[in-house]
């Protein structure tokens, strides 16, 4: 009773109510590492340093009228921020947070599944989060969003390609499909897959980008050409909704990269003696600081690279990443086979 | 016993949503039904352990080719139907012969599982990648060759269709 439900339900709790706080805090991250950049002060007002910014925009969206476009097909206008949000959240039921950590003489497993099929779950979600993209453009009725949502499906499907077979590569070098199955071959093999699969590592990661939307594939939402995207007519907590997932799926693409390529919950260098320390600090510290690291990098990359035009996004999808992700798989099979 | 309750529940709402699809007055519904209907098919598959099947169900069928159903309703208008199919009668014809050979195919199925006996299913290993994949290499490699020469063909010829000068 207490292992097959309570506990669980605490960590789905737990999961949930971090996952959004740190998403509340990413937007405010992102302003303050944009500032920087470019040699601003970014939020300084509302409390310390802008530490409070992220309840205040809460509180502003919440209190925000909701408007529904007139001409817009209700239903659909009001399933479309929920279809995008869940599968953002669903997905972290098989991320693996830290290695079984005993409490109170309970051994209590550091993931809230761990299913055989863990990463094909993850790709499979991510592929329903699509149609709240689709839906929501198409059910506004209106111009802008209807072209975004075709712009970001058609980005979503293709990227998706290359990023599934990339990650071929990996479940080849794990021999398992479960994501603590990945960690600890990744355990067992003494590196990190990042090092061992460099190039898969670079798609993932670009396919990421791509994926959620991100700069510099952030067409969807290029506001000098299409207002603001899918959600343009969106209004108040609809829009939170939208923007939520879209923070969340980032820390989905970081949690997984991090799982996937920087060995989970897993301490750096455990070969190097007298690093030996780092083995005391807890893996889901570890976890927590590399998703931040990989999140600290899609924010980096905003800041850094100028938009992608749409041919030279299709072009990058189709003829360069999908055919390297080819070539990865043969080559680490071949090589599989011969060491 | 909970199983054949969560069968029973399971599969009366896929009939029920079914019935959505084929009801519901705008395209785009039925395309949302008809995904509701593959997340349950892929619910029941869960419930006969075979998690490899339901989670390459929502992918393929959930994810990737509904997607293009509904690209093609979204942007196509539906909402004047060609004469052809206005035609009462006609749709009455055809809809009688489909639902014909649905129903013999029904009772064919039927009566092949009455009079073979219930294959041993034996113990059902945790990881069904495996067997999935051992069995689609070993015993049923020829057809899955088929068939994945069969998705290039198409692939092939989809891509010639739409760009006429390459």
């Amino acid at each position: 009773m207490v292992d097959a439900i309570i506990i669980p339900l605490i960590k789905i709790v737990i999961v949930f109510v971090s996952v959004l706080v740190a998403v509340m805090y990413i937007v405010l991250l992102e302003r303050k590492v944009q500032a920087w950049v470019q040699v601003r002060l970014g939020p300084m007002r509302v409390g310390p340093h802008g530490i409070l910014q992220p309840i205040a925009d809460a509180l502003k969206l919440f209190v925000k009228e909701d408007i529904t476009p007139a001409k817009a097909d209700r239903w659909i206008f009001s399933l479309a921020p929920i279809l995008v949000l869940v599968p953002a959240l669903i997905a972290f039921a098989v991320v693996p947070f830290d290695a079984d950590i005993t409490l109170f003489g309970l051994t209590i497993p550091g993931y809230i599944a761990d299913v055989n099929v863990g990463l094909l779950y993850i790709v499979s979600v991510a592929s329903i989060g699509i149609y709240g993209i689709i839906l929501g453009g198409w059910s506004s009725n209106s111009k802008y969003p209807l072209l975004a949502s075709l712009r970001s499906s058609a980005q979503l499907i293709s990227y998706e390609v290359a990023v599934t077979m990339t990650l071929v590569t990996v479940i080849m070098l794990a021999g398992s499909l479960s994501m603590v199955g990945i960690v600890t071959a990744q355990r067992e093999m003494g590196w990190w897959f990042a090092f061992a699969q460099p190039v898969a590592f670079f798609i993932y990661f670009v396919g990421g980008l791509a994926e959620t939307n991100r700069a510099p594939f952030d067409l969807p939402e290029a506001e000098q050409e299409l207002v603001g995207g899918f959600h343009t007519e969106y209004s108040g907590m609809r829009f939170a909704f939208f923007f939520l997932a879209e923070y969340a799926n980032m820390i989905v693409i970081s949690a997984v990269a991090t799982t996937l390529f920087f060995g989970g919950w897993l301490s750096p260098f455990p070969n190097v003696g007298w690093l030996g320390f780092l083995a005391w600090v807890p893996g889901w510290v570890w976890f927590t600081a590399k998703t931040f690291a990989f999140l600290y990098v899609f924010l980096w990359v905003r800041a850094t690279l100028p938009r992608y035009r749409y041919d030279q996004l299709m072009r990058l999808g189709w003829k360069w990443l999908i055919p390297l992700a080819i070539l990865n798989i043969v080559v680490t099979g071949v090589l599989k086979v011969l060491v | 016993m909970a199983e054949t309750v969560a069968f029973y529940i399971l599969a009366a709402l896929i009939l029920i949503f079914a019935l959505f699809v084929i009801t519901a007055k705008s395209t785009v519904y039925s395309v949302l039904f008809l995904v509701m209907d593959f997340l349950l098919v892929a619910a029941l598959y869960i419930l006969l352990h075979a998690q490899f099947l339901a989670v390459i169900q929502v992918l393929v069928y959930a994810g990737g080719i509904v997607v293009l159903y509904l690209f093609v309703v979204m942007l196509v208008n539906l909402k004047r139907p060609p004469e052809a199919h206005s035609d009462p009668r006609r749709l009455g014809r055809f809809g009688l012969v489909m639902a014909l050979a649905v129903l013999a195919e029904i009772v064919a199925i039927a009566a092949y599982g009455w009079m073979t006996p219930a294959a041993e299913t034996g113990a059902l290993s945790a990881s069904n990648v495996e067997q999935v994949g051992r069995a689609l290499y070993t015993d049923y490699l020829i057809p899955f060759e088929v068939a994945s020469m069969l998705l290039l063909v198409a692939m092939i010829g989809a891509i010639v269709l739409a760009k006429r000068e390459l």
